[in-house]
């Protein structure tokens, strides 16, 4: 049926269609788009078209642009057959406009006009067209022009016309509030519209509008509570029904509204406890629609004022998601946990193991999600797992915007919860390895303050081995070619400042490092900036000390170099640290005091000390100080004085430099800058006099404070790494020393804690060990898990017990013969257990060992042997590693049903379409007969060009 | 709200492209771009979300193949990733009942006949119909009038001919 009108587009189309679609290469392609753009250009502009062609052109032009080629020169005749009176032209010409042009384009103005003549038109077909434009192409300017018609429309006899109406308002909304505000009223009234399409669409406004504020909405709570239970009792006709499902998209949005409106709103909440109830026990579990409506209701349950029931019921539902064989009701499922484990945390622990194969499958998306539930529920317990696996797939990504943020998200666990300074410097040196310029430079200053601040305790030593563990670590990657930017600043800074604290490694040996550094990086002047400062430190610390020092040659030669660099910056530090060779020890000591970046400096920025002096110039006739930005480009000193300094900050000079040149290095930096004035000739002297007029130590001090005042201002500044974390590692280390262990630990626990008949299970421990080690670091400790492993093994028996006599029921008739079949889906169990016999190899067998649990009788037995073949194997190595995962979960979960239900009915509602209808061959060839028939082949290279969407 | 709904085949050509806030047509095949890479490197039989950044930290992108097509949904997060999923095949089953056994040929060459159907469902990124044969009636509706403006008798004719000849 589908052939006999054909595809309504002229030969010339097809043409065009085909040839773009058998273009090899993207030029190729363009050639014949540009080819097309230059006959339509010719033939658009000539008069007396035809309607009918034109109006083809003007698909020919929509299609151009979709495949991304400007087609701006038909926007005007696009405008233009929106003004036609014929139906099918005004439609085309509306949907040529919507798609070409957005809300601020010059032609709108063009459009407006027809709008409101459509809107007020008798035939309601033109009103919906002029509507779905008002929703794509009415700006704030142009929202008066139509607003009053939109609004009466809402009050139209179709339907139809009222719920566009309303999504029109709606979208007005959206682009300017403020000029519907006045109107909003009629969203409440649309609710009651009679039409449940009317209402639906309501919702959307509504949920909008609740999102910004709540608070005005809370007398609807009790009438959206009676929609959805209404819609919910098939109240509605059965034409909005979905699969059976009514109304779902009704319910979602109000499921969703609700779960706005009883959020922190006890009175609220409790009116849609028994409406959720009630959904969540109707749900339609077995299709996708359900299944999306079911994790609404988790969502609402998880937001509004917690029901221990429905948190039950909700914690169920998730079980039953992560159960799925289904990707998606997984993704659904770890979505849910992690909203609902922020009212309830210890629900993610009976969810361990599937949480854990989450973390390993290999669809991406689903891996995602769950390292989002990992981290919501990071605790300093398993921060370790957590962060480790966390960093390891964050080196595995490409992607750098979610590689960003799993650095930061990392650097936040590790900030929060470190168990020890030295893990928390090796997760550091992790991250910024991998990822050290996606994060966030402020990281990196981070980073140095906790190294020279330690805990923010008064504890000297835990300080300074900290430091050590730094600098030992670093001084093992330094030499990584590939290290980023921001990570060998740090390292720069803290070998600078900490190289030589603990005498371990000579000056000479840290100096070397770092000159390599400033050699292997010789294109970034700001690492070599931070090294050329830190060798200054190293030897300023070695003199101070009183130890006999000298230049390496090397450094030596790297100074020369550094003196004559394009960058004045470099050449300055490389003066200054020339200036200092010169020093004794003394000077250097008051000029590099050790550890200097801790201490708390005062800054007062109006340098008081200088008043006086200042006065006294004045006085003496001095011209006053301008500020640097006060002064513009002219030269005519009188000019500036005249004008009012506060009138017109221009920018003359940058002063960068001066302001914030690095926010760490400058520290030692500055005083170096005063004190030998006289000596060097620092690039911009200018001003320079006023601060090497005072005393020398005076000023050495003030400005010093001054180029530091960034980083050191730490009054408000958050101690993340404060001591609820540092208490908390104790526990936490004991934590990982059990799992570092378990592999024996697990072992000897199990025998001491299970009985004898557990042993035949064996094997799937040990499979599994891995995943429980896993499980038991990121879930929790160690005490709860003896415990839970016993009960599972009961748990578990009782279930080997009651499907190995089931088969036994089966088998002792019929014998053999039904043996040999493939056993139904709900004797999983047993296939697993005995394909586990036969890979333990036949020295041990394990029905014997359950001999004085199980009542077994001979035939069982035989019918487990004759089922080990090879076919039946394969069988049931699918399902093995399922079974396992069963087994661990047993115990855990009481629905174990439901699983083999949920795994026996995958998804129908995706398949019930394409199983009721097939492909159908004669409409195919049908329609391929008719191209060809018109003169176009179909493509060679795309030959699915007519395979059946839905077949 | 949704964003946008895409439809490309699998070498990449976009079939329907419809975004619900205005994007400048180079940032329209930047994203079609992007989202063909996304969609190539997916395994099969994996899920069919995607995280998505393409219109800011929570949108998410919902595909579903048929035959040769991706169709594709970009939402943020009012909406709910299965429900879309179902959309989807509302859109598709739609598309099935007018054209007859659809077929990405009938897709290409009637761009503007799906833009309507997908108008029928989506209106302004919401939702607002979820039932294929309501989107059949109204779409019989318009090709009715857009036949013959004065007609009041129904016509009893196959939906599909409705813009032949």
């Amino acid at each position: 049926m589908g052939s006999q009108g054909g595809f309504g587009q002229s030969k010339e189309f097809l043409d065009l269609v085909k040839s773009i679609g058998e273009a090899r290469s993207k030029s190729e392609e363009d050639r014949i788009v540009l080819h097309e753009i230059e006959t339509l250009k010719r033939r658009i502009n000539e008069p007396d078209i035809p309607k009918r062609k034109m109006k083809e052109y003007i698909i020919r032009l929509v299609y151009i642009e979709m495949l991304g080629h400007d087609a701006s020169f038909g926007y005007i005749h696009a405008v233009k057959m929106t003004h036609d009176d014929s139906l099918l032209l005004k439609r085309t010409g509306y949907l040529a406009v919507t798609l070409f042009l957005n809300e601020d384009h010059d032609l709108i103005i063009l459009i407006v006009n027809t709008i409101q003549k459509d809107l007020k038109s008798d035939n309601f077909l033109v009103v919906c067209a002029a509507l779905n434009a008002c929703c794509k192409l009415i700006n704030e300017e142009t929202i008066p022009a139509v607003i009053q018609q939109v609004v009466e429309l809402l009050g139209h006899q179709k339907e139809a016309v009222r719920k566009k109406a309303v999504m029109a308002l709606h979208s007005f909304h959206q682009r300017s509030s403020s000029s519907v505000n006045h109107l909003i009223s009629n969203f409440r009234k649309k609710l009651s519209d009679n039409d449940p399409g009317v209402m639906g669409a309501t919702l959307c406004p509504l949920y909008d509008l609740i999102v910004i504020d709540v608070n005005p909405y809370k007398d609807l709570v009790a009438s959206f509570v009676n929609i959805l239970k209404q819609v919910a009792e098939r109240r509605l006709p059965k034409t909005y029904d979905y699969h059976q499902t009514p109304a779902p998209f009704i319910q979602i949005k109000l499921l969703k509204i609700m779960a706005l409106l009883g959020s922190g709103d006890k009175k609220s909440s409790e009116q849609m406890y028994t409406v959720i109830g009630d959904i969540m026990r109707k749900s339609d579990t077995a299709s996708n629609i359900g299944n999306a409506i079911l994790f609404e209701c988790i969502c609402c349950i998880s937001s509004i004022q917690p029901s221990p029931k429905l948190l039950e019921t909700a914690a169920d539902a998730i079980a039953k998601f992560l159960k799925s064989d289904s990707h998606n009701l997984k993704y659904m499922g770890i979505d849910a946990l992690g909203r609902l484990i922020r009212i309830n945390p210890d629900i993610a622990e009976q969810h361990q193991l599937a949480v854990i194969d989450c973390l390993e499958d290999p669809d991406d998306t689903l891996k995602r999600k769950t390292f989002e539930l990992l981290y919501k529920m990071t605790k300093s317990s398993n921060v370790e797992v957590i962060v480790d696996r966390m960093i390891d797939y964050m080196i595995s990504i490409n992607d750098s915007h979610y590689k960003t943020e799993t650095a930061s998200r990392c650097v936040e666990l590790a900030e929060q919860f470190a168990p020890s300074n030295h893990w928390f410097i090796q997760t550091m040196n992790k991250v910024f390895q991998h990822a050290g310029d996606l994060v966030n430079p402020k990281v990196a200053h981070n980073l140095m303050r906790l190294i020279a601040e330690g805990f923010g305790e008064d504890d000297d030593a835990a300080d300074s081995q900290l430091r050590s563990s730094a600098v030992e670590s670093y001084l093992k990657i330094v030499d990584d070619p590939k290290l980023p930017s921001a990570f060998l600043q740090v390292i720069c800074w803290v070998l600078g400042e900490y190289g030589t604290a603990d005498g371990k490694y000579s000056a000479s040996y840290i100096s070397g490092k770092l000159c390599d550094v400033a050699e292997a990086h010789s294109s970034d002047d700001i690492i070599r900036a931070y090294a050329v400062t830190a060798l200054m430190k190293v030897y300023c610390f070695e003199k101070a000390a009183g130890r006999k020092t000298s230049l390496l040659p090397e450094c030596q030669s790297l100074l020369e170099e550094l003196s004559a660099s394009h960058s004045s910056d470099l050449q300055q530090r490389a003066y200054e640290f020339r200036a200092i060779l010169d020093l004794d020890a003394n000077a250097v000591e008051n000029i590099m005091p050790l550890d200097a970046s801790c201490e708390d400096i005062e800054i007062d920025k109006s340098l008081p000390f200088l008043d006086n002096y200042v006065h006294k110039s004045l006085e003496q006739g001095a011209e006053p100080y301008i500020p640097e930005n006060e002064r513009s480009g002219t030269l005519n000193i009188s000019n500036i004085i005249n004008r009012n300094p506060y009138e017109h900050p221009a920018h003359s000079l940058r002063f960068e430099a001066y302001e914030v040149p690095k926010p760490v290095v400058p520290t030692k930096l500055t005083p170096a800058v005063t004190y030998p004035t006289d000596l060097v000739p620092v690039p911009e002297p200018s001003y320079q006099p006023t601060l090497s007029s005072g005393p020398i130590s005076d000023a050495g001090s003030g400005s010093g404070s001054g180029s530091t005042e960034l980083r050191l201002r730490l009054d408000g500044v958050q101690k993340k790494w404060g001591k609820p974390a540092y208490s908390s590692a104790a526990a936490s280390s004991t934590s990982t020393i059990d799992s570092q262990r378990t592999t024996d630990n697990g072992a000897t626990q199990s025998d001491n804690v299970t009985s004898k008949s557990r042993e035949p299970r064996q094997p799937h421990v040990e499979v599994s060990e891995e995943k429980q080690k896993l499980a038991a670091s990121l879930f929790g400790g160690r005490t709860a898990r003896p415990e839970r492993k016993q009960s599972g093994s009961a748990a578990g028996h009782s279930k080997v017990s009651r499907t190995t006599n089931h088969v036994e029921d089966k088998a002792q008739p019929t014998t053999v013969a039904t043996a040999v079949q493939p056993p139904p889906p709900d004797l999983l169990d047993l296939g697993e257990s005995s394909g586990a016999v036969s890979s333990y190899s036949s020295s041990v067998d394990p029905f014997k060992q359950l001999e004085g649990l199980l009542d077994l009788s001979q035939d069982g037995h035989a019918v487990t042997t004759t089922s080990t073949g090879p076919d039946l194997m394969s069988l049931y190595s699918g399902a093995s590693t399922n079974g396992q995962n069963q087994n661990q979960n047993q115990n855990l979960n009481p629905l174990i049903n439901e699983k083999d239900n949920m795994n026996g009915a995958p998804n129908p509602s995706n398949r019930t379409a394409s199983l009721t209808k097939g492909p159908s061959l004669k409409d195919a060839l049908d329609k391929d007969a008719l191209v060809r028939q018109m003169g176009v082949n179909p493509t060679s290279q795309n030959p699915n060009l007519f395979s059946d969407l839905l077949g | 709200m949704i964003r946008a709904v895409i439809v490309i085949n699998d070498q990449g050509k976009p079939r329907l492209v419809k975004f619900y806030d205005y994007q400048p047509v180079e940032k329209q095949q930047e994203i079609i771009r992007n989202v063909y890479g996304v969609l190539c490197s997916r395994a099969e039989n994996v899920s069919n979300f995607v995280q998505d950044s393409t219109f800011g930290p929570d949108t998410r992108l919902v595909y579903k193949t048929f035959a040769t097509l991706f169709f594709i949904v970009i939402f943020d997060d009012s909406e709910n990733e299965l429900a879309i999923l179902d959309l989807m095949q509302v859109f598709v089953e739609t598309l099935d009942k007018c054209f007859g056994n659809v077929c990405e040929l009938d897709i290409v060459f009637n761009f503007n006949k799906v833009h309507t159907i997908l108008d029928e469902i989506i209106l302004g990124g919401q939702v607002v119909e979820m039932s294929s044969s309501e989107v059949v009636k109204a779409l019989d509706d318009i090709t009715r009038l857009q036949k013959n403006p004065n007609s009041i008798v129904r016509v009893p004719k196959s939906i599909s001919g409705w813009q032949g000849r």
